[in-house]
């Protein structure tokens, strides 16, 4: 049920991704992002596509758990695919039905685009999947450091990102409790029309709401109880420093990118239509 | 109304890493107009258990009937279970909603599909047995206390008027005074409808005084399945689950092992002032000329029963146990029985 939605979360583990430097996996996520954009040809996939499974066996996550947080983007998929196979318009028509045709760029950009987008997610999760809430915003705060110079406030930012990201489990859990309760109640959240579905969420939301107030409330207080003042002469019990293992990191994410970038662009491989 | 729970499992996130088999092989019968007490430790699957029984879990493995039907097959008709097993969440005041009391605990009737009218009467009727004052009734739920959220939540499940009452912890965070009135209220609404009741609780004193029978979880597992008193005869058992038996049952056997001929098997306080009085009467008569040295052997007891703790003159564990347990009431209670006497 809702407890399913895994997007996001830190799925503990013994593997040497989990051991990482945070920076490093922050900044070979953002790489890897950009990377699936830089080339157009299905030996660059084969690439991309090995360097994901690589990976995935490296972090020791199951290969369902990662595919369950899929779910929640497949609407989005579903109609990026569907724009994509419809709208273009160049290339040669595959089928044609009633005034929509399908043409071999469409059914092209369609692939590739829902393969990108399948491949952004995994490989965003895994960073979420690999690292700590706490771990994640020590690395963000350590690398928009520079960003303090011009009056960002770096610390704070970071914290309302890692607190966001430490509630998600905490206000899903709660949702589904509150759910079960109005369901024993004889609520129904299933049948009905949109509009009394809509309706049907109110028994939820208002709770809900009031809940995540009450806990912000408590957090806040708990936080201040213990003289936290923001970022200002903060030290860190355990600063963050780069080990071998980082370094090595570092060096494969960069052939990767290397790696994909020539080979989707200067080898020739053509299979069909891709 | 009986329920019955065969070979029931249950598995929280199967197949990852947060696998947990909170449920293993349960095997349950409760039969209609009984009051159960639920009880174990923290993460024994209690919460778990019940949520089972309106069906809003769904067990991994097993059957689980009621009424003689399995609410597994398909088809079966769930909303109506619902109706039926009404269940109080742990801190049920979390899920108020309405913009006023009324409307609130009407939220389950209307669900049922009832007339406004009907709503209403059941609402009022179910506000009354709670205990809550009328000036609330049209305040909305945040406004009011911890205790007054409490009762206003329990009214929204009573007013769908359950065959089968089921609370889990419903006293947590109350006060001592809040919490008798609740309970109090339940073993009304027992003995004036004759539901059944199901009452999850970490405390063995509240169990022990209102419940015909008691099952113990631990570890998933069902540990004891029984009569309050034969259960309590365990409570070296119960000691090792994280658990404790009522107060009472150590004092009452702490003054058998020091030869006062007290039944052992009383649970609460009340009856326990009474054996004591009986035990002591029929030793004082036994006795007569002795009779003296009776009521000097009673208040040595008492003092004793206070001092053993700092003496550590070599009592068993449980006896020191025993005495760091007794809460001042208990002891004071019966050092009161004995100098009446």
């Amino acid at each position: 049920m809702i407890r399913d939605i895994t997007i996001g979360q830190y799925y503990p583990a013994k593997s040497i991704l989990h051991r990482l430097d945070p920076r490093v996996k922050l900044v070979s996520t953002l790489l890897y992002l950009v990377s699936l954009f830089l080339f157009r040809s299905i030996a660059g996939y084969l690439v991309a596509t090995l360097f994901l499974i690589g990976i995935i066996r490296l972090s020791r996550v199951p290969f369902g758990y990662i595919v369950k947080g899929l779910k929640p983007v497949i609407m989005l998929l579903m109609i990026t695919v569907v724009f994509n196979l419809f709208l273009k318009k160049e290339g040669e028509v595959l089928v044609h039905i009633w005034r929509l045709s399908i043409t071999t760029a469409g059914l092209r950009n369609a692939v590739y685009m829902a393969i990108r987008l399948i491949y952004l997610i995994i490989g965003s999760s895994l960073m979420t999947f690999t690292t700590t809430p706490n771990e994640l915003t020590d690395g963000i705060e350590a690398l928009l450091n520079p960003l303090n110079k011009i009056r960002v406030p770096v610390h704070e930012v970071a914290m309302m990102m890692s607190i966001a990201l430490r509630f998600i489990p905490i206000l899903l859990e709660e949702t589904d409790k509150i759910m079960k309760a109005q369901q024993a109640r004889g609520a129904d959240f299933e049948s009905g029309n949109i509009i009394q579905r809509a309706k049907a969420m109110i028994p939820i939301l208002v709770p809900l709401f009031v809940s995540a107030f009450r806990r912000a409330n408590d957090l806040a207080m708990a936080m201040e109880a213990r003289c936290y003042r923001g970022g200002e002469g903060r030290t860190k019990m355990k600063p963050l420093r780069y080990k071998g293992r980082d370094r090595a990191a570092y060096v494969m994410i960069a052939v990767y990118v290397a790696a994909v970038v020539a080979i989707g662009r200067y080898v020739p491989l053509k299979i069909w239509i891709f | 109304m009986s329920i019955r729970l065969e070979h029931l499992n249950y598995i929280y996130s199967p197949n990852t890493a947060y696998e947990k088999h909170a449920l293993k092989d349960i095997c349950l019968e409760i039969p209609a107009g009984e009051f159960v007490g639920v009880i174990g430790h923290t993460g024994s699957g209690k919460s778990t258990l019940i949520q089972h029984f309106n069906g809003l879990i769904k067990a991994t493995d097993g059957k689980l009937f009621y009424n003689g039907e399995n609410i597994y097959e398909p088809g079966y008709n769930m909303k109506n279970l619902r109706n039926e097993v009404g269940l109080v969440f742990q801190y049920p005041e979390h899920q108020l909603f309405e913009i006023d009391v009324m409307s609130d605990v009407c939220f389950g009737p209307k669900n049922q599909g009832l007339s406004p009218e009907e709503c209403e009467k059941r609402a009022l009727e179910a506000l009354r047995l709670v205990g809550l004052k009328e000036k609330y009734y049209k305040a909305s739920p945040f406004e009011l206390s911890g205790g007054q959220k409490r009762r206003a939540a329990i009214a929204g499940v009573l007013a769908m008027r359950p065959k089968v009452l089921v609370l889990d912890e419903p006293t947590a965070g109350l006060d001592p005074k809040g919490r008798d009135d609740i309970l109090d209220q339940v073993a009304y609404l027992h003995k004036q409808t004759g539901m059944t009741v199901i009452l999850v609780s970490h405390s063995m004193e509240d169990i022990a005084r209102y419940a015909d029978r008691i099952i113990v979880m631990n570890h998933g597992e069902v540990m004891y399945n029984d009569r309050p008193k034969n259960v309590f005869a365990h409570y070296r058992e119960l000691e090792k689950a994280g658990l404790a038996a009522p107060q009472v049952t150590y004092i009452m056997h702490d003054l058998k092992e020091r030869g006062i001929p007290v039944d052992i098997g009383v649970t609460t306080v009340s009856e326990a002032a009474d054996e004591i009085m009986r035990a002591l009467g029929t030793e004082i008569s036994e006795n007569e000329d002795m009779t003296g040295d009776g009521m000097l052997d009673a208040d040595a007891m008492g003092g004793d029963t206070s001092d053993a703790g700092a003496t550590g003159d070599g009592t068993p564990d449980a006896d020191a146990a025993a005495v760091g347990r007794a809460s001042g009431a208990d002891t004071a209670d019966s050092k009161n029985m004995e100098k009446k006497r």
